[in-house]
């Protein structure tokens, strides 16, 4: 019976291999197409258009005074945000996933706020609360502070979700079994938390110096965009936009892309180095 | 943990969360509800705001429905198939998270502004881009793109193809085994995505800013909107118009709370 059943469902089976799969291939040509369009081609172009006068022209307008400067006020602030993250995301991730506090649903929820906050809305709350007319009297307009608390503001969630996975994960038995050898908290957290939870840190702090060093909205109302002091670099670029001056911000442009891919790329090591420990 | 140090993590991590999450958003409602529901009403319904969400909810919609295509068709195409540059196309995907939105405009203004050889041909023929609604939908797509994409693939990896290849040997047709098996497993993945994309998309800024040109009445939505009415030192107007889109990020937020696959969004 069996044997009958196949005999008879085998040639509906030739039939369906012999015809041309038509299907991945469209979708295939689709998928390539609108990403050519609408994301290859741009980018390819504003790193083509940086050096319209040259590799001389490139290099003259990286390194003019405000661009520069925009450049090391974005690598810097970025940096010391996605630190500060790093460390209150992982005690964030900890007190999440360790603690019971009343109001802890919500707490989770709320982490996630500044993905789906829009960041010029971001800009005016954090301009109403950290402003010139401060209700609660911290002023940090037009300084670089300003700029490092709307960089910690959008990178908040990040290191949150890649650590809070893990320690949900992380077996308890590990700690005890440590604990009943004698290990003090500090031992069990270096020696057995550390190494399991690091990886996912710096996957989640990487992405949070992703995040910031690309960041415009939320910067532009309390940073004040002082050239040389508070402007960072995509304000910088979207000015010279307005300016008409294409080589300008097509080389700031592509100096930050190429920071990006760098970190795009030690994303990449990092979790195939996460893989493999899995 | 000693209950010093616990009392000592929780107050620093709750005082940090108030201090960058909670004071900001409620110290904005506050001052958009201060003086009562009538002034925020009439700055929302000036025909200059209307416009404003109705380009903004266009330019969604038509940025997340091509996102949703290219998402389960690169899902699919990622998971299911194996071919040259595979790994190439997964990487690339990724790319809109580490561009900045004011690079994206620029990128689309090198290419489809009428001052470009391509861009001018195509004004020639009638077709406009940049500072134009297509050029704002391109935008918001290319800020949006990775969501759906990395919202299916893993769930679309969990479910395997056993089920698509024993439709195969009953003789479902691909469409079939696409309409009937992928897309019902995929589906809570799916609206996920949708999800995530949507308010990316309502919210965009940078990207939108550059490509729109900012011409008001015309191509302004609502994030523009917001910062020109801040400009223009019509504070109750730009709180209003900032609360309403704090209201649809809310909605979003519990929305893919409610949504979110065991394990979230695998970004890369």
């Amino acid at each position: 019976m069996s044997q009958l059943a196949s005999e008879l469902r085998r040639p509906a089976v030739r039939a369906r291999v012999k015809r041309p799969a038509l299907g991945p291939s469209v979708t295939g040509g689709f998928v390539v197409l609108f990403l050519s369009v609408v994301v290859l081609i741009p980018l390819a172009m504003v790193v083509y258009r940086s050096t319209d006068s040259g590799w001389g022209g490139f290099w003259h307008q990286v390194h003019s005074p405000f661009a520069w400067s925009a450049l090391e006020l974005t690598i810097v602030m970025s940096l010391i945000a996605a630190l500060v993250n790093l460390v209150m995301g992982t005690a964030i991730a900890w007190l999440l996933v360790r603690d019971k506090l009343p109001g802890q649903r919500v707490l989770d929820t709320i982490i996630d706020l500044p993905f789906a906050l829009p960041t010029i809305v971001a800009g005016v709350t954090l301009i109403l609360l950290f402003g010139a007319s401060s209700p609660i009297g911290i002023n940090l307009a037009y300084a670089r502070s300003g700029v490092l608390i709307a960089l910690l503001f959008v990178t908040l969630p990040f290191v949150v979700r890649t650590v809070q996975p893990v320690l949900l994960e992380l077996d308890h038995d590990m700690e005890e079994a440590a604990a009943s050898l004698g290990a003090g908290r500090l031992t069990i957290f270096r020696r057995i938390i550390l190494p399991t939870i690091a990886p996912a840190v710096a996957a989640g702090t990487t992405l949070a110096f992703a995040r910031a060093l690309s960041e415009f909205g939320s910067t532009v109302l309390i940073s004040g965009n002082l050239p040389g002091k508070t402007q960072v670099a995509a304000v910088y670029i979207y000015g010279k936009i307005q300016e008409d001056s294409v080589t300008g911000a097509a080389a700031v442009s592509t100096v930050l892309l190429a920071v990006s891919l760098v970190v795009l790329v030690l994303l990449n090591v990092i979790q195939r180095w996460v893989a493999r420990r899995d | 943990m000693t209950s010093a140090s616990r009392w000592g993590l929780r107050t620093v991590v709750l005082a940090y969360l108030a201090f960058l999450l909670v004071l900001p958003v409620g110290v904005i409602l506050y001052r958009t509800f201060q003086h009562g529901l009538s002034p925020i009403f009439d700055t929302l319904t000036t025909s200059e705001a209307a416009h404003a969400y109705e380009i903004t909810l266009i330019v969604a919609l038509c940025a997340v429905a091509l996102n949703t295509v290219f998402g389960v068709g690169a899902a699919v195409l990622l998971v299911r198939h194996r071919f040259p540059g595979r790994r190439i196309l997964d990487a690339l995907i990724d790319l809109p998270i580490a561009v900045s939105p004011v690079v994206v405009g620029l990128a689309l203004t090198l290419v489809y502004g009428s001052r470009t050889s391509f861009g001018g041909w195509l004004t020639d023929h009638g077709i406009q881009i940049i500072f134009s609604l297509p050029g704002m939908v391109m935008a918001t797509s290319f800020v949006a793109l990775p969501l759906v994409v990395r919202a299916v693939a893993p769930v679309l990896a969990e479910i395997g193809d056993e089920q698509e290849q024993a439709a195969a040997t009953l003789g479902a047709s691909a469409f079939q085994r696409f309409t009937r098996i992928t897309l019902p497993s995929i589906r809570g993945a799916l609206a996920y995505g949708v999800v995530l994309s949507l308010a990316r998309a309502l919210g965009e800024f940078g990207a939108v800013a550059v490509v729109s040109g900012r011409l008001i009445g015309k191509t302004e939505t609502v994030p523009l909107y917001v910062l020109d009415l801040y400009n223009n030192f019509n504070q109750t107007g730009a709180y209003a118009a900032a609360t309403s889109l704090v209201l649809v990020a809310v909605v979003a937020l519990v929305a893919s709370r409610f949504l979110r696959p065991r394990g979230g969004l695998n970004l890369s």
